[in-house]
């Protein structure tokens, strides 16, 4: 059996940042797995611009940002199979993987970095009526189809949900000639970023119904329409409301779930609000050596992001690797509160003795807060209070907590973060 | 004095921009943190500008498309007409990131560049 120091599963910005982290950080023996037949991953159909103005200082298209990172990891002379699915790993981190070229294979791990991402929920999983005809698509799909493969899915386009790929892909099929008839939303914000609202609809003269839904589905064999409706407070369809779009094409923008199977099967703890794993302030599962980056651990919406925390987590392999890591002690874990408005935190506890001078804390709001402001405290001493002109759902928010500060802290056991009013 | 409010898409802050105008002259621009936001703020409210990004069809590459994008910013309304010069247009791979596919497109004096590598 083959064995390596770290092996990556996924080779998308997260893994792809994470190996070239842990390698900079000592480690010679790491291999990235990824099933698609080129690394990359989701960048590679990600084909408008806006990229890494964070890492690079430029803005950068997905494909031109991906080859950065890829350049890199060529460069270091690191490891990768394409067109390899991982099928397990066990709690001894032996990955069991396939290919067409070796079969099935299995690799020895010291530490196993998941980076796996992130998939498109699915028509199934919104409960939407109506029949079943051809013609709906994840707007992640058509977008794939679109960039990569050259095909267009369909002409008269209704997209559902406002999610940033849901407004590229308004924009997109609007560029290659289909129309696109409205964008409607569920919640009475956007789930996109301010931004693609004005260049992608706004640009394009595209409606956008917020509190609105798809309440029926028509067609047989390909899609001839839908039925929106307005939702009241509790997202239930208005009746009277109805209103019939003509469309042969339903792209479906509704959120993003990581994709956690194989960590489920290894008993990593999931945290229910992210879908992710709990994961510590080295970005480590309940499992010692299994660590998790990106979309995988939470849904980001910029990819600066998740290539700064994969290089945290790759660092934190290789210090794992090099036995530079405190064993937990579970008496000095101290776990962060996400309470008034805080839906979660990544990471989820801090073990001090772990922690890197600062660490940064990310994490999403529950709703719409304009002129609040994000709080931060220690047991009950606040020691951080900034104001957010406006916050919402859609928009990743953080906080930076640096090691002096919590270490001073005589007998801190809690770490709140909330949201506050103007008091 | 016109007050135009923008939300910058220089970057994904999406800063919200308050713009003065005085007729067609820029007076003052607030709400920016960053100079791409003043920068951004007094184009869209004289000649708005965008970066075009699509796809290009390819001859005997592993893929069918290679991705591209307009090297500058180029006038908003010229957008659909570069678009029909992309649609008419295919290469040959190898295709190489930085790669010029068509120079002065529509006219603008901005080239049509390769933003993906196709063998």
């Amino acid at each position: 059996m083959n064995s390596y120091d770290i092996v990556i599963i996924g080779g998308g910005p997260a893994g792809l940042a994470a190996a070239v982290s842990a390698k900079k950080n000592g480690i010679d023996s790491i291999l990235i797995l990824e099933r698609d037949r080129e690394l990359g991953g989701i960048l590679n159909q990600c084909i408008h611009n806006g990229f890494g103005l964070h890492t690079f200082k430029e803005e950068l298209t997905g494909p031109e940002y991906a080859k950065r990172f890829i350049d890199q990891v060529t460069e270091l002379g690191i490891e990768y199979k394409l067109n390899t699915m991982v099928m397990d790993i066990s709690t001894e981190k032996v990955v069991t993987a396939m290919n067409r070229t070796d079969g099935l294979f299995h690799i020895e791990a010291k530490a196993v970095i998941l980076a796996m991402g992130c998939r498109e929920r699915s028509r199934g999983a919104l409960n939407i009526p109506g029949y079943r005809p051809a013609g709906i698509y994840s707007a992640g799909t058509a977008q794939r189809l679109v960039n990569i493969e050259g095909f267009m899915p369909g002409r008269k386009v209704v997209i559902l949900g406002s999610g940033d790929i849901g407004l590229i892909m308004a924009r997109r099929m609007t560029l290659e000639g289909a129309e696109v008839k409205v964008v409607a939303e569920l919640m009475p914000y956007s789930g996109g970023l301010k931004r693609n609202i004005v260049q992608c609809l706004d640009d394009f003269g595209i409606p956008l119904k917020l509190s609105h839904t798809v309440v029926d589905i028509r067609g047989k064999e390909r899609l001839t329409g839908i039925t929106l409706a307005q939702v009241d407070e509790h997202n239930k369809p208005i009746p009277g409301t109805e209103e019939d779009y003509e469309c042969d094409t339903l792209l479906l923008s509704c959120g993003l779930i990581p994709e956690n199977e194989i960590s489920r099967a290894i008993g990593v703890d999931i945290n229910p609000v992210t879908s992710g794993p709990s994961v510590n302030e080295s970005l480590e599962t309940n499992i010692p050596g299994i660590f998790a980056c990106g979309n995988v651990l939470h849904v980001h919406d910029l990819v600066d992001y998740v290539s700064e925390e994969a290089a945290s987590a790759g660092k934190n392999a290789a210090k794992y690797i090099k036995g530079g890591m405190k064993t937990a002690d579970a008496r000095k874990e101290i776990t962060i509160q996400a309470t008034g408005g805080v839906r979660y935190t990544v990471p989820k506890t801090i073990h001090i003795a772990n922690m890197d001078d600062e660490i940064t804390v990310r994490f999403r709001v529950g709703g719409v807060y304009k002129n609040c402001y994000i709080s931060a405290y220690l047991n009950d001493e606040r020691i951080i209070r900034r104001k957010r002109p406006i916050m919402a759902p859609g928009e990743m928010e953080e906080v930076k907590l640096k090691k002096s500060v919590l270490e001073a802290k005589h007998d801190l056991n809690e770490i709140t973060i909330k949201i506050e009013e103007e008091a | 004095m016109e007050k135009r409010n923008l939300t910058c898409i220089g970057c994904p802050l999406g800063c919200a921009l308050e713009v003065t105008m005085d007729q067609t002259t820029v007076v003052s621009i607030t709400g920016n943190t960053c100079k791409r936001g003043a920068d951004y703020a007094a184009k869209e409210v004289t000649h708005p500008t965008r970066i075009v990004t699509s796809t290009v069809c390819v001859r005997g590459g592993a893929i069918p498309m290679v991705s591209v994008k307009t090297e500058h910013d180029i006038p908003k309304e010229k957008i659909m007409d570069i678009m029909k010069c992309i649609n008419a247009l295919t290469v040959d791979a190898p295709v190489h990131i930085g790669d010029v596919l068509l120079s002065d497109i529509a006219g603008c004096g901005v080239n049509l560049i390769a933003t993906k590598e196709v063998l």
